[in-house]
């Protein structure tokens, strides 16, 4: 047992820890880091948020992680091989997600940045559609109203407002407070440490806070924002910025699916309850690059990335299992093929994904078509028609 | 029933006529509330329909525009207000980048039915920021619609036409039109479709092109054309994009010369969109080439000169005499 100290998520903003993150301590999340299974795989308890976890849930954990890391690693060698033009890789967040992700109910409703691989999988959109977005054959193919999961965001920030909008919708429908957990809502808005910066991220948080709005930012603190630092965007730990807005912020073990799976559905449920948004920063590191056109080695030091992959989300979750028998060899090998087989479908669907024909691009400009356009595209027809049996 | 109102009773009574046909319409923006708008246009509605419908926002335009997104994809209908043309530039990005492109981007599976008004243009003596028309910059967007009324018929009509299109559309209220005339409405008339220019004066000498603010001020140059013998055709746009060029290529090729009137800065803007489009089509009409009066290429001046830069009367009759004398 080594419980933090009770302290409340919000207190201690003008503490000690202003210097937390220019200190040592920084590479451990400081004093308030919410943590339930330490890198050794050790089970520890925390006053405020602790769960129970049946051996089900934690072999799903085990499970979810590893296919999460699968569908990137296999992303990340689909774009080596020339099949993506980028991938904006997750390697190290598979807890944050992952534990984020299966704390949401159906009637929730996710805004992604452009890394939320692990959460998309938790809302069972099939991961061929990231692929194909970043392969370049439309914007993301997945029915954001079907698995409430919207499209990915590249403009960095900007979904935090539409989620708070959402939230904003969820309200004004009276799907917050009734009781009921089939109808009450919550909003996730998925970001960075980088998009913290954004002036979209702080208005949204002044309007969640204005109108008590039911939706959880859920910062992914991977420390880096393509090369430029986190103490380039903040002089203290970013969970402490939430206090300046009026509403409680938490800074969990990204690297810890037991500790952000029980903040965040902390947080969900508060806002489900009606009681407003929480920030959650869960505490990672993006072991791999921004994207597969980065060069980490350039800015950073590969001691902090040994450092890193010694707290591995998924090596620790293994460890507590085996350790406890809660999985057997069988087990394992079992998950170990299922990804072999997910690499393998991946590889082989994101292949055969068809180019869209060159007309699409004319299409769903508007709902109600506009005739200039429609002259465009007809002409664009009759052009490449001209072609016809000339070559 | 008929009755005499402004431009800002117009669409008063558009939106609250839109808020009772469909609770799924909102309005959002600064002031909008219990101040009823800057301007009024929003006064009483939400003593009315109550603050959840009518929302007080924060100052913040990107905030304004960006919840509306969300609000959008819930299945509302939101109406945000812009409190002045200068204002926009912060919700630029969430409008261009977001509003613009999700539709496209979701394959049509996410709607934006997102009405941005923003009363525009100068002529009000204001500070700066106060007094520009940005519609170019929104008209060069695909993905967005961008309509100017000139008139409180129009104004009644075309607000709630904006909220029920399923696209996004700019709607551009040409601010010192809002308290200036009255004119007849009979709301049980049937609206001219939004996205149609019309004639508003017929002539056979040349064709004069406004929307918004300057419909008046070529309605005025025609009338003093008139008394010197020459007969001056009026085309109120109307809608920016799509343009509705049917009407105005039927004109040109009818008159032989074309002249675009616009507050806005030339380069780069409507006219020359107009100027362009009215030369693919009727260049073996054209007497003349098509020429533009508008606001100089710089910023928005000091309002004790501002005269100086908007089109008047004079300005549009020098055109005419230059057209002429090709």
């Amino acid at each position: 047992m080594n419980a933090p100290p009770p302290a409340g998520p919000t207190d201690g903003a003008f503490g000690p820890d202003l210097v937390d993150v220019f200190g040592p301590s920084q590479s451990h999340g400081g004093p308030d880091l919410v943590q339930l299974l330490t890198p050794e795989g050790e089970r520890v308890h925390h006053p405020e948020f602790d769960l129970d976890f049946s051996a089900e849930q934690l072999r799903g954990f085990y499970r979810d992680m590893v296919l999460t890391r699968r569908i990137d690693t296999e992303a990340t060698a689909l774009q080596r091989h020339g099949e993506l033009g980028i991938w904006a890789q997750l390697l190290g967040q598979e807890a944050a997600q992952i534990g984020c992700g299966r704390a949401l109910r159906k009637q929730d409703f996710v805004f992604p940045t452009y890394r939320e691989h692990g959460v998309a999988y938790c809302r069972g959109v099939d991961p061929l559609k990231q692929l194909g977005l970043f392969r370049g054959v439309d914007h993301g193919d997945w029915d954001p109203h079907e698995f409430n999961f919207a499209l990915y965001t590249i403009v960095i920030g900007a979904q935090c407002l539409h989620a708070t909008g959402y939230a904003m919708g969820v309200q004004r429908d009276g799907d917050v407070g009734t009781g009921d957990p089939d109808r009450d809502t919550a909003v996730v808005a998925h970001f960075g440490d980088g998009a913290s910066s954004q002036g979209d991220v702080n208005e949204a948080f002044i309007f969640a806070a204005s109108y008590n709005a039911p939706v959880v930012f859920f910062c992914q603190n991977n420390q880096w924002a393509i090369s430029e630092p986190i103490e380039r965007q903040s002089r203290i730990p970013l969970y402490q910025r939430a206090l300046g807005f009026g509403f409680p912020g938490i800074r969990v073990d990204g690297n810890d699916v037991l500790a952000t799976y029980a903040v965040t559905q902390a947080a969900l449920q508060r806002a489900r309850d009606g009681q407003g948004p929480t920030f959650v920063e869960a505490y990672t590191y993006r072991m791999g690059a921004h994207t597969t056109t980065d060069d980490p080695t350039r800015y950073r030091l590969s001691d902090d990335v040994e450092s890193w992959k010694l707290r591995d989300p998924i090596a620790r979750v293994e460890v507590y299992l085996r350790r406890n028998g809660l999985v057997d060899d069988a087990f394992l090998a079992d998950i170990a093929a299922e990804a072999a087989d997910l690499g393998h479908t991946l590889r082989e669907g994101c292949k055969a994904l068809p180019d869209p024909v060159p007309g699409a691009m004319f299409e769903h400009v508007y709902a109600e078509e506009t005739e200039e356009l429609r002259a465009q595209r007809d002409g664009f027809a009759a052009y490449h028609a001209s072609f016809e049996g000339s070559h | 029933m008929t009755q005499k109102i402004t431009l800002a009773k117009g669409l008063n009574m558009g939106l609250r006529k839109a808020m009772e046909d469909d609770d799924k319409v909102l309005l959002m923006g600064e002031d909008v509330g219990k101040l009823g708008g800057v301007f009024r246009i929003t006064d009483g509605l939400q003593k009315d329909f109550g603050e959840d419908r009518v929302i007080d926002s924060p100052l913040a335009e990107s905030g304004i525009v960006g919840t509306a997104v969300g609000m959008a994809m819930r299945g509302y209908r939101p109406v945000v207000e812009i409190q002045f043309d200068g204002f926009v530039y912060p919700a630029y990005d969430q409008i261009v980048c977001q509003v613009a492109k999700i539709h496209y981007r979701s394959k049509g599976r996410v709607k934006m039915p997102i009405v941005i008004r923003i009363p525009f243009g100068g002529g009000i003596g204001a500070v700066e920021h106060h007094s520009e028309s940005p519609e170019a910059q929104f008209a060069h967007t695909p993905g967005l619609k961008v309509v100017a009324c000139s008139n409180p018929v129009d104004g009644y009509w075309m607000i709630q036409q904006a909220i029920a299109c399923d696209d996004p559309v700019i709607f551009l209220e040409p601010k010192r039109q809002y308290h200036a005339d009255k004119a007849e409405l009979d709301d049980t008339e049937t609206p001219e479709p939004l996205f149609g220019s019309r004639v508003v004066r017929r002539g056979t000498d040349a064709t004069l092109l406004a929307y918004g603010p300057t419909v008046k001020t070529a309605l005025k140059a025609a009338e003093a054309a008139a008394t010197e013998g020459r007969s001056l055709e009026v085309i109120d746009l109307r809608t920016l994009s799509p343009l509705d060029m049917g009407p105005v290529l039927e004109s040109v090729r009818r008159t032989g010369r074309a002249i675009v009137v616009h507050e806005a800065h030339v380069n780069l803007g409507m006219g020359a969109e107009l100027s362009a489009r009215i030369t693919e089509e009727c260049f073996y009409s054209l007497e003349a080439p098509v020429l533009r009066i508008g606001g100089y290429d710089t910023p928005y001046p000091a309002s004790r000169i501002e005269e100086e830069y908007l089109p008047d009367l004079d300005r549009v009759l020098d055109a005419l005499d230059r057209s002429l004398e090709f």
